[in-house]
């Protein structure tokens, strides 16, 4: 498979079109603006190409391997919501795994054959008196390799800004309002702790499968910002 | 500097503006609340950004605040919280409430 | 006139926040990759606080117009540059080299 990306892009045309299609690859992925083309009039979005060459040269170097890259895009591909939403099934059917995934869920998760790197990650239990709802003001810091790439939302300027000032104002864009008999707690992660948040089981699931109850926990109920 | 803190201490955290790699957030700087928990002993973020790899290992600590101690027009109720991860090198003794 | 940085923004006010998602595109994938093969046990070139610190440094306006992984791209570059372990020379080189076969393999230019 060639690694490099197919990209006809027709400059005779004037720029007045956004580049809001992600395989372009003059999008600009937080899609504020439509791209500006470099004053050189080059196709090639500068990034795109430093990207690529970035890579060349540490493999000329033999710094890194073109297996290695590859294997690497592959595992960051692998990765999604997923392996989080079996730690929380088997948290909420066994209580003692619970207890464990508290104090440690990188442990816990290797439990289930899953492997989540060797950044800690830490649980924070949504209760009927707690709502735990995370973010990383400074930069973006988020459990990937158990949850996968965060959202470009939590990413934002938006919600990096506003969630530690006015959480429950954010939560209710996302369709999500706390009873004010809740408290809503903030994790901002600002140094080498990752955290997971464990919503609170949806009425009506008893004796329900784990794989069924996987099913039902979405990525952003494990960043706290949707209930289940 | 180095005082150590257990879980339950209250603490303030030091109002200093520096520019360069820091990593507590400005909001919270001079705003006091509880240590919920001693995290562990890691290399200082602030030193590692400059690629001093030897720096010494400071405490973490996740400390807990009262939101409506944090922000001045807070609205939400007097419960809600903010937790946040903060070395020791940026925490003083302060007094109980 | 206390010192804020750009980047530390927890606390300031904010439009709405946009929920539209875009999926990683390859040269955003590269880009992660790369960062993580370089600041892994086995080489330790950068670590993840030099690639913030790196980021940070960018500047207000840039970083704000810049995407996510614009800024990754950058800040890995230049620590990388930084450390000597790639030189402006041939970045430069390998740049205008990679420009050249991309366009060679059926890229338009205006």
């Amino acid at each position: 498979m060639s690694d490099t990306p197919s990209h006809e892009h027709d400059h005779s045309h004037s720029h007045s079109h956004d580049h809001n299609n992600p395989d372009d690859p003059l999008y600009n992925s937080h899609g504020e603006h439509p791209y500006q083309p470099d004053s050189e009039d080059t196709p090639y979005e500068h990034h795109h190409v430093m990207a690529e060459a970035v890579g060349e040269l540490l493999i000329d170097k033999g710094i890194i391997t073109a297996d290695e890259l590859r294997g690497m895009i592959e595992l960051i591909d692998s990765k999604s919501p997923a392996e989080g939403t079996r730690v929380i099934a088997r948290a909420w059917t066994d209580p003692e795994f619970k207890a464990r995934v508290m104090v440690n869920v990188n442990d816990a998760a290797q439990e289930l054959g899953i492997d989540p790197g060797t950044i800690p990650i830490r649980a924070v239990e949504n209760t009927d008196s707690v709502h735990n709802v995370i973010v990383c003001t400074l930069c973006s810091c988020y459990p990937r390799l158990l949850i996968g790439l965060p959202p470009d939302w939590y990413k934002s300027r938006s919600y990096r800004s506003r969630v530690v000032h006015e959480p429950r104002t954010v939560l209710k864009e996302f369709g999500t309002e706390i009873s004010k008999e809740t408290e809503v707690c903030v994790h901002d992660s600002t140094a080498d702790l990752r955290y997971l948040v464990i919503p609170k089981r949806p009425d009506g699931t008893e004796g329900m499968s784990e794989d069924e109850l996987a099913a039902l926990v979405t990525r952003d109920s494990m960043i706290g910002v949707t209930t289940l | 500097m180095s005082t150590s803190y257990a879980v339950g201490d209250t603490v303030a955290v030091r109002q200093a503006y520096p520019p360069g790699h820091v990593r507590a957030p400005y909001f919270i700087r001079g705003k006091s609340g509880t240590v919920d928990q001693v995290v562990g002993n890691y290399k200082n973020p602030e030193e590692l950004a400059y690629g001093r790899r030897d720096s010494e290992r400071l405490t973490l600590y996740r400390v807990r605040f009262n939101q409506t101690d944090v922000w001045a027009n807070y609205n939400g109720p007097a419960k809600d919280s903010i937790v946040i991860d903060i070395y020791e090198n940026w925490l003083n003794p302060a007094e109980g409430a | 006139m206390v010192h804020r940085s750009h980047h530390d923004m927890g606390g300031l006010d904010a439009g709405p926040v946009d929920l539209d998602e875009h999926t990683q595109v390859h040269w955003e994938k590269r880009t992660d990759a790369i960062m993580r093969l370089v600041s892994d046990k086995k080489r330790q070139i950068i670590t993840v606080d030099e690639l913030r610190r790196g980021i940070e440094q960018i500047g207000p306006n840039v970083y704000d117009e810049m995407s996510y992984y614009e800024r990754w791209i950058t800040s890995v570059t230049n620590n990388l540059l930084e450390k000597g372990t790639i030189t402006v020379d041939e970045l430069g080189r390998k740049m205008s080299d990679v420009e050249a076969r991309w366009q060679a393999d059926g890229g338009t230019k205006a």
